[in-house]
């Protein structure tokens, strides 16, 4: 699960992690998961320079972000991917392509997509427990995005 | 038509696995450990849960093969599996498997679904909790792997005997060995 996580946020990839961790975040905030949604929003603004605004903007209304338009059309596949994975269209996948993104760019975000639905529906199936002190998420962000989700991380 | 230009005669799943073989690696190990590894809960039971989030999913790979996974394990009994997907309330199953089969049906909607009486059910009916943790996990991966399957728009056989085949080495092997060549390490960037 870790592994899975420090794969696709973290690993090598066209996507910078800051990109990967606003569509972590994004899917998140669609499924209404209060830890994944706040932790990742967290490692996302360490990964842009504490950029909380912008992590924000493309939660809540991300075409009118200052994004590019290949991250939009990918968050669109995002979405799509949240509600299920038949929603995502070819035309939505031929947007994504005209705005830039490979096909290595686009089977990721499906898969960052899907494997949030999956670490939400985790978390919130089986009621952990949920802290909301801020600056416990501004912590925890910090070290998902400079030492990342492996178990061999520094503690 | 897949969304990707993926490695002909590779169905569903493993055509993706064969195109990013970094993300494979993990999938498979988190598949292996939650399927077929030592639990409690015998892997016919498990793959049943991940049919069952499958088809209520309307993933047509997925709910295939997993069913079929299950059918070996289980004396190859399709019908029950076919009962399982269709009505698992008057299935032949254990009633255990039932409150654990409703728990999974609700993580399929949501993890915010799961109400303490669905836990309450299957404590009534013996659940461990670790039966409990391992019941939501399945069906939140499968959340995960119906999505990345049918979002990227794989191609899956409409042959039962192509399922009926792969699932018999899957039950006898497991994911991980049956998959071995297509996973592999990532090469970690530090960031």
């Amino acid at each position: 699960m870790l592994e899975l996580a420090e794969v696709l946020l973290r690993g090598p990839s066209s996507l910078t992690s800051g990109e990967r961790e606003m569509i972590a975040t994004f899917v998140s905030t669609r499924n209404d998961c209060y830890f994944c949604q706040t932790s990742h929003r967290a490692a996302a603004a360490h990964h842009l320079q504490g950029n909380y605004e912008l992590v924000d903007a493309v939660r809540w209304d991300y075409q009118n972000a200052a994004v590019s338009p290949r991250l939009k059309a990918l968050l669109t596949i995002a979405g799509k991917v949240q509600q299920g994975g038949k929603n995502v269209s070819a035309e939505d996948v031929a947007a994504a392509r005209d705005a830039g993104a490979t096909d290595l760019e686009l089977h990721d975000t499906v898969l960052i997509a899907a494997a949030f639905c999956m670490y939400n529906r985790y978390v919130d199936g089986l009621a952990t427990w949920t802290p909301t002190e801020p600056d416990l998420y501004h912590q925890m962000g910090a070290r998902m995005a400079h030492q990342g989700y492996s178990r061999d991380r520094e503690q | 038509m897949p969304h990707l230009n993926l490695p002909e005669a590779l169905p569903g799943i493993r055509g993706l696995m064969a195109f990013r073989p970094e993300t494979a690696k993990p999938l498979n190990e988190l598949v292996e450990t939650l399927l077929w590894s030592r639990n409690s809960l015998t892997p016919g039971e498990r793959e049943l849960i991940a049919t069952y989030v499958s088809s209520q999913n309307d993933c047509y790979y997925c709910q295939n093969i997993h069913g079929a996974i299950a059918a070996q394990h289980l004396g190859g009994d399709e019908a029950l599996v076919q009962t399982v997907k269709r009505d698992f309330e008057s299935a032949q199953v254990s009633d255990k498997l039932k409150s654990l089969l409703n728990i999974a049906g609700r993580v399929q909607q949501g993890g915010k679904q799961v109400k303490p009486e669905d836990i309450d059910r299957a404590r009534a009916c013996g659940a461990t909790d670790i039966e409990i943790h391992d019941t939501v996990l399945i069906a939140a991966a499968f959340c995960m792997f119906n999505r990345y399957v049918d979002g990227l728009a794989t191609w899956a056989p409409e042959d039962a005997d192509f399922y009926r085949g792969r699932g018999a080495i899957v039950a006898s092997n497991g994911y991980v060995t049956v998959n071995k060549d297509l996973g592999r390490k990532a090469e970690v960037a530090t960031v």
